[in-house]
Parts: structure tokens; sequence; C-alpha cells
């Protein structure tokens, strides 16, 4: 099933057109990394997908009504916002708002809903205390647990491991390819290439306005690929532990 | 007799600026002595104007304050016509090169020192807080403009008219004085004194506010007065009046609804609250009449 | 949570009961509810059913109204230092009924006056939505509620001494601080109307306020329509500060207060916070109002003055904390 088209997709923003002629489906079960350098335009794409900017072209999300969209893709901006102190558990309840009418309680399934995330996150321990007092690290399980809470076929992720320390970053992409094995996708947009590398499907370059590269890690992350898009030499092998992408000098 | 003053704004700024420099700091007296009666009298608060225009002799008075043409609060609108109209400015009273300036003891400080400076003696009279403090006026201003001959008839004849109302009443209504903000007046008010000689029984000294103040809406519905006096309501709108509208006010006001009062009767110690006492007259026989 | 409510609701009864026992005429407790029930036309049912009643009824619907827009506008801002009063929305309501009272508006046409008020609040609140942005931050918010103020308070100032009326160039005090003294049942009849509609559009918020914990992005992508929560925060705010401060001038603090002390209770939600700042606001204004007639019933203290001695020292803790927090 596709989780999302997009087709002549573009985006025009104070009269600057910063992506143009985007083209690509996702189907069930990918996890894709959107990688480029920055303010290539990885989070307007991903923004635009879904309809929260304006854009020509066609978006399959885009053009759902907005309760309908809900159920259909669950976002995480980069911001990492948490306004109010609120309990964990509150906080992941709050990914259920597209299933729960204004008005009404929250039904058992909901509450089944925000365990299996809890579960699935490893914040048994955590439900009962306050989020804004967390770690970053933490804050950034409930965040996703949050996502996970609100049980869409698609999750798109801006820069969600960003600032977190190794064994997180490596456990969070594990969670989503966890995800992505039981027939949800994944779009996150990171500037770690090599954790791209080691747990996308799928890698979509963003360069000069427009779709650069679409395809698996191994033929994306040609090294004249990265040298255009990066600016960058970089050692990538496959080896026995699974593909190894290393950045190593600036190239003019 | 019409003065006016012929310059342009600019020499007029100048001059007044000029004189402020070169005045020296005189001191304020109160009743300056005069060896002859002073010939130039600008007063600047409405009760000095009505008695200063009343007492004062041909050509002396030469200008008195913009609310003695005031309809609402001047007893004498017409006469005020022919004076110069100021609007208790020290600069304009200055160029008017008066000789003696009539003021009221809450008149502007500020101004009142300023005139002291310029060398301009300054007769200040206070309220009235009683009806007997009619005469004592008159007297005084009497006194001030040299026209004490002028004064004694005014007063003969003020104290012959009060006596007509110094009879003894069978039942003394009671009323209330309510006016904007809640405040009322008391006994020892010249309001309060009126309402005593026409015959009424006035509910503040009942419910202890002798001088007045303010006096909250439950404690006069209680205190079940037999009808409430209003002052009219003013030009424009304004929330402190809308009270007088309040549904107690108009349940107690119910029966005579008619009660008022006029300003330009009530607020100065004139010889004109003959005529407030009049009406209170008027309005107490007919309470009585409804209620023996 | 229902236990607070429970608590809240116990508390708000007893404190409406003690609203109409207070006042300067010494009546006992029972003689009083007595006279209100049941009455003959007696001068203490008129004292009851004319006086005391009306002010207890605006100090609940204007207390518990101002509580309610300032859990709403703090949730929507992200910001616990938004309170309609602080933040210039009661001064701009201010300034419309004062235009309608001195252009005789309000004399013709009864609600003239509360939605001139409106009028006033609206402009006010979008004011402080185009200064303070998308996320008000507290500087920003703080200072278009200066200005604001300042600027609508100056031009209250000026129309009341531009005023045929003697008395009306002393009335600003009213205006800017609050009173509810010698109200009637007219003016919680011209109230009530716009006071509910702003009440029911403003609890209809609760939903998305919750959702937007996670910020406007996450918040939209889940369903929420940000425009229109913007538009009914703008017009239910604006009704009912705008009804509260045409009958009873600017009362500040309440809505910042109140969501403040209450916010531990609900578990931070915002959208609980709703119905407990309705029902925290509308005890702390009888609270209020009680003082006034019980400490210093002589003199008229202004409501304001009370909400503003318990709200201010409140208020510069809070600007403690931020400052500690960060901006």
């Amino acid at each position: 099933m596709t989780l999302l088209t997009l087709k002549d997709f573009g985006v025009t923003r104070r009269k600057r057109e910063v992506l143009r002629d985007v083209n690509m489906t996702v189907d069930q079960g990918e996890l894709i990394g959107i990688i480029g350098a920055n303010g290539a335009g990885k989070t307007t794409l991903m923004r635009a997908a879904m309809g929260l900017i304006d854009s020509t072209g066609h978006s399959s999300l885009a053009g759902l009504p907005p309760h309908a969209r809900g159920r259909a893709v669950a976002w995480m901006p980069q911001s990492r916002e948490i306004a109010w102190p609120v309990d964990v558990e509150t906080l992941v309840r709050l990914g259920r708002t597209p299933h729960i009418a204004a008005g009404q309680r929250p039904q058992a399934e909901d509450f089944a809903a925000v365990e299996r995330a809890l579960l699935r996150m490893d914040l048994g321990a955590l439900r009962g205390r306050t989020a804004t007092r967390l770690s970053g690290g933490e804050q950034a399980r409930v965040l996703i647990a949050r996502a996970l809470a609100q049980e869409t076929p698609l999750l798109m992720a801006d820069e969600p491991i960003a600032g977190l320390d190794p064994a997180h970053q490596i456990a969070t992409m594990r969670s989503f390819a966890d995800l992505a094995s039981e027939g949800h996708s994944v779009i996150v947009s990171l500037h770690d290439l090599g954790l791209a590398a080691r747990h996308c499907t799928r890698l979509i370059v963003i360069d000069k306005g427009g779709l650069a590269a679409d395809g698996p890690p191994q033929e994306v992350l040609s090294a004249a690929r990265v040298r255009e898009t990066f600016g960058i030499s970089a050692y990538f092998k496959t080896t026995a532990e699974g593909p190894i992408f290393q950045p190593l000098e600036v190239v003019a | 007799m019409l003065v006016s003053v012929q310059s342009s704004s600019v020499l007029r700024a100048l001059w007044f600026a000029g004189a402020l420099i070169a005045a020296p700091v005189a001191a304020v007296a109160d009743t300056p002595e005069r060896r002859e009666p002073p010939r130039r009298v600008v007063s600047m608060n409405l009760c000095t104007d009505q008695l200063a225009m009343m007492v004062a002799g041909e050509g002396q008075l030469l200008s008195v304050s913009y609310l003695a043409s005031d309809r609402r609060s001047s007893a004498m609108v017409e006469q005020a016509a022919a004076y110069h109209r100021n609007h208790g400015l020290a600069e304009e009273i200055y160029l008017l090169q008066s000789d003696l300036v009539v003021a009221g003891s809450f008149s502007t400080r500020a101004t009142v020192d300023m005139l002291g400076r310029l060398g301009i003696p300054v007769a200040v009279f206070d309220p009235a807080y009683a009806v007997s403090d009619v005469q004592d006026r008159l007297a005084q201003m009497g006194e001030v403009l040299g026209q004490q001959d002028r004064a004694s008839a005014l007063i003969a004849n003020f104290e012959h008219q009060l006596a007509r109302y110094r009879s003894d009443v069978s039942r003394r209504p009671r009323a209330a004085l309510y006016y904007a903000n809640g405040y009322t007046s008391g006994d020892k008010t010249l309001a309060g004194q009126i309402l005593n000689l026409a015959g009424l029984d006035n509910i503040a000294v009942e419910q202890g506010f002798g001088a007045g103040g303010v006096i909250p809406l439950e404690v006069l519905a209680l205190a079940q007065p037999e009808t409430v006096i209003t002052s009219r309501p003013f030009p424009g709108a304004s929330r402190s009046e809308e009270v007088k509208d309040h549904p107690v006010i108009k349940t107690l006001r119910r029966k005579h609804p008619e009660a008022a009062m006029t300003d330009s009767d009530w607020v100065c110690g004139t010889p004109f609250v003959l005529r407030a006492i009049e009406d209170m007259v008027a309005l107490r026989q007919k309470m009585q009449k409804a209620d023996p | 949570m229902m236990r607070l409510m429970l608590i809240l609701t116990v508390l708000v009864g007893a404190l409406f009961v003690a609203a109409l026992a207070a006042g300067p005429a010494n009546i006992g407790l029972f003689e009083s509810l007595g006279a209100l029930v049941g009455g003959d036309a007696g001068p203490l049912t008129l004292v009851m059913r004319e006086i005391r009643l009306p002010r207890a009824l605006l100090a609940l619907m204007i207390g518990g109204g101002l509580g309610l827009a300032g859990a709403a506008m703090q949730g929507y801002l992200r910001n616990p230092l938004a309170d309609p009063g602080l933040i210039g929305v009661s001064s701009s309501a201010a300034l419309g009924a004062v235009l309608a009272i001195q252009t005789g508006l309000s004399a013709s046409f009864a609600f003239g006056l509360p939605l001139a008020a409106l009028v006033g609040a609206v402009i006010g609140v979008v004011l402080v939505l185009v200064l303070a942005g998308p996320r008000g931050s507290s500087l920003t918010l703080i200072l278009a509620g200066i200005a604001i103020s300042a600027l609508a308070g100056a031009l209250t100032s000026l129309v009341l001494n531009l005023s045929p009326n003697p008395f009306a160039a002393n009335e600003i005090v009213f205006w800017m601080m609050g009173s509810l003294a010698d109200r009637s049942m007219t003016h919680v009849w011209i109230a009530l109307p716009l006071i509910l509609l702003g009440a029911v559009m403003l609890i209809t918020l609760a939903r998305g306020l919750d959702a937007l914990t996670l910020g406007e992005d996450a918040a939209e992508a889940m369903g929420i329509g940000l425009r229109r929560m913007r538009l009914t925060l703008i017009f239910g705010t604006a009704a009912v500060v705008g009804a509260s401060t045409a009958v009873a001038g600017a009362i500040g603090f309440v809505g910042l207060v109140v969501p403040h002390l209450l916010r531990p209770f609900v578990g931070a939600q915002p959208g609980r916070l709703l119905w407990a700042s309705a029902l925290g606001g509308a005890g702390m204004l009888l609270a209020a109002d009680i003082v006034v007639r019980v400490v210093l019933p002589a003199r008229d203290l202004k409501l304001g003055v009370v909400t503003a001695l318990i709200g201010a020292p409140l208020f510069l803790h809070l600007i403690y904390r931020t400052r500690r927090e960060g901006l």
C-alpha cells in the first residue's frame, strides 16, 4: 500500500523556489532517510508534503482533511517542544488526539495504545514523572512514544536523533527500523550519514532545490554524490558488521 | 463695563513674563486694608462672582469667572453677561490690571500664590457651611469692596425673608440628599441646613453622617427615607451619576419623583438659598399631604 | 480532578453565600438570606435583591470569565505570564466602554455598552497576537501589553477629560482599577449574554490547547485547526473581558493568579485548567469583593487594588523564575 505520493511537487517561499519537480512514492515497510546540506530544504519538504505549508503539484497527504491526515501520518517536529510540566503518560496520550473527538473521553483502546507505546520505548518506569524534568534523551523517547501512540501507518520525524548520545541514537534508529519491519513506514531527516547508511533502507538526497538522488544507501552514497552534495570525502564500506560510512575531509 | 485687552498674544506673553521677573515676592493678604475702595475688582470663584455682582458699586467689578454664565451653576446668568469673563488664570487676571482679586478658599493654590507674587492683593472667601454664613459672606464682601452700606441693606432684606421659615412644623418628613458617587450632605453643610429650615429631617444625620460624605446604598435603603432628593444630571454621561438611576433609588423616589435640587440655588451662600428653601418647603408640604 | 472540581464548587458556593452576607448594613446571615428568598417588599428584601445579589452574581460571572480567559490565553500562547489585564485587553475594553458612554450609545441601546467594550477588546487581543508573534515569548508579550495598556489608558483619559460632564475626568480610577459597588441587576443582564457566549467559546478550546503542549506544528499535524483556534480565542476572550470591563472596569491579575495556582492540581493540562480556572476565578473575585467590603467599608476600595495586591507579588515571583530559567 502506498503511504505517500508526491508528483511534480514543489514549494515556493517568499518568491523563491525552494523545491521543484519532486517525484517520489513511499510504500509500507520503508525506513527513509532524507539527507542534504543545511538549508537544502529537508524540513520544508516534509512539512509541505503533509500540507503544513503551501505547495504546488500533488501530495497525497496534503490533500487530506485535517482529521484524516492526523490518522494517516504522525509528525515529530525538530523543536521537541513540551510546553507544560505534564507527566509522561499524559504527554504520550496526546498522540491519541486524532482518535478522540472533541468532548469525548479516552476509550480503552486509547489507553491500550498508550501502554504499547510506553512499553516499546521502555518508559514504564518514567510514566509518572514530569516530562519537562527528564533528560534530553528521555524526552526524545517520550516524544517518539507520543508519535507511536498515534498508531499511524506513516511516521515523519525531523532530526529526531540530533543531540542524543550514541546509545540513544542507535536505539532510536532501531525502533524506527522495527516499526518499518512491522509494516509501518518512517521518514526521518538526519545529518549523521553513518547512521543513515546503517539503518535506513532508502536515502533521499535534497540538493540544489530538488531531489538529487533516491535509492538504497550503497547507491546514493557514492563518492561523487558525497563530494557534490556535501563537499566532503568519505570512507564507505560494507563490512561484516554492516555498512560503515565515515566522513573524512572537506573537499573544495 | 467691558474691558478688552488689545494686545497681540506675543506681546502679552512678553509683558507677563517681564512682570514675573521684575515683581518682588509679596505676601498675600487675606483682607487687605484699604484707604479707598478698589476700582478694578476681578472675581475668580462662582460664589464670590455672585456676591460681588450684588454688592459692588457702579463700575467697580471688572470681571467674573466663566462659571457665572453657566445656567446650571449660576443664579445670575443675565447679570454676568455684562462683565468680562475670566478662567481663573493668573495671566489673564494680571493683564486686566486688577487692583483686587476675590477668590474662594478652594481656588487653585498655585494661581493665588502667583497673583501674590505679582503684587495683586487677593481676598479669600470660605464656602458657606450654614445659612448664617450668607450674612457673613455678604458682610465680608461689603468690607472688601468698601460697600458696607449696600451689604447691610442686602443682609437686612435677607434676614427679613428668612424669618418666614422659622415657623413650627407639625410633622417633619424624612428625606435624603443623594448626589453622584453616592455622596450625601449632613447638618454641617449648607444643603443640610436648607433641608432643616424647610422643615425636613435629614436621614444622613440619623445614620451618623453629620458632615456628609459617601453613604452606602444599603444604609440609605434600610433607613427608608420618604424621598430622595437628587441633583439634576449633567450633560454628557458619567458612571458617577449612574448610581442615581439605581433601582433602589428609583424605588425610594417613587412617591415624589420630581424632588430635585438646582445647583444654582444650593451651591453658593448667597441670598438665592431662599429659593432653595422655598422649593423644599413646597416639597415638604406635598409630602405632608401625602402622608399626614 | 473530580475531587478538585468538587472542592472548588463547594468553595465558590460558600463564598457566594458569604458575599450575600457582607455589607455595610449589619444584617444577620439567616435574616438576610431569608429576605432574599422569601421577601415582602420591605427594605431588607430590596437591599438583598437589588444591591447584594447583583454584586455577588457579577463577582461570580466576571471572576469566572476572567479566570477562564487567562487560562485560555496562557494555554494558547504557551506562556504563564499571559493575563487579559496584563496584556492590555482590559484597558482596550475599557476604552470601548468609555466611548460608548460618552457618545451616548449606551444610553440609547443597553447592549451597546458591552458590545463597544467587546470591539475594544478584540482590537486589543489582535494587537497582542500580532505583536507577540506565534509563540509569544515573554519579552514581546509583556512589551506588547505595556504598549497597548499605555495607549488605551491614555486615550481613555483623554475621552473622559473631553467630556462635558464634570465627574467624568475623575472616573479614570474606576475604569483602570475596577469596582462592583452599586451595581444593579441591569448590569447583570447586560453582561451575562456575552460572558456566557465567550465562556462557551473558550471551553471549546480545551482539546486544542492540550495538543498545543507539543507545539504548533505537531498540533496542526494531528488535525487541530490553528486558525480557527486563534479566532475562537480572540472573540471568546474579547466577549468575556469586554462584557466584564463594561460593567465593572478593568480588573487585572485574576487571569494570572488563578491558572498559576491551580496548574499543579490539574497535572498542568491546559484543557482541564480551563474549568478549574473558571471556578477558581469566581472564588477569587468573590473573596476579593468580600475583603473590599469588610476591611475598609467606609472607603470605596477598588476591587482592582485587592487583586493587584495579591497578583503583583505573584507576578514578580513569576518574572524572577522566568529570569532564572531563561526567557
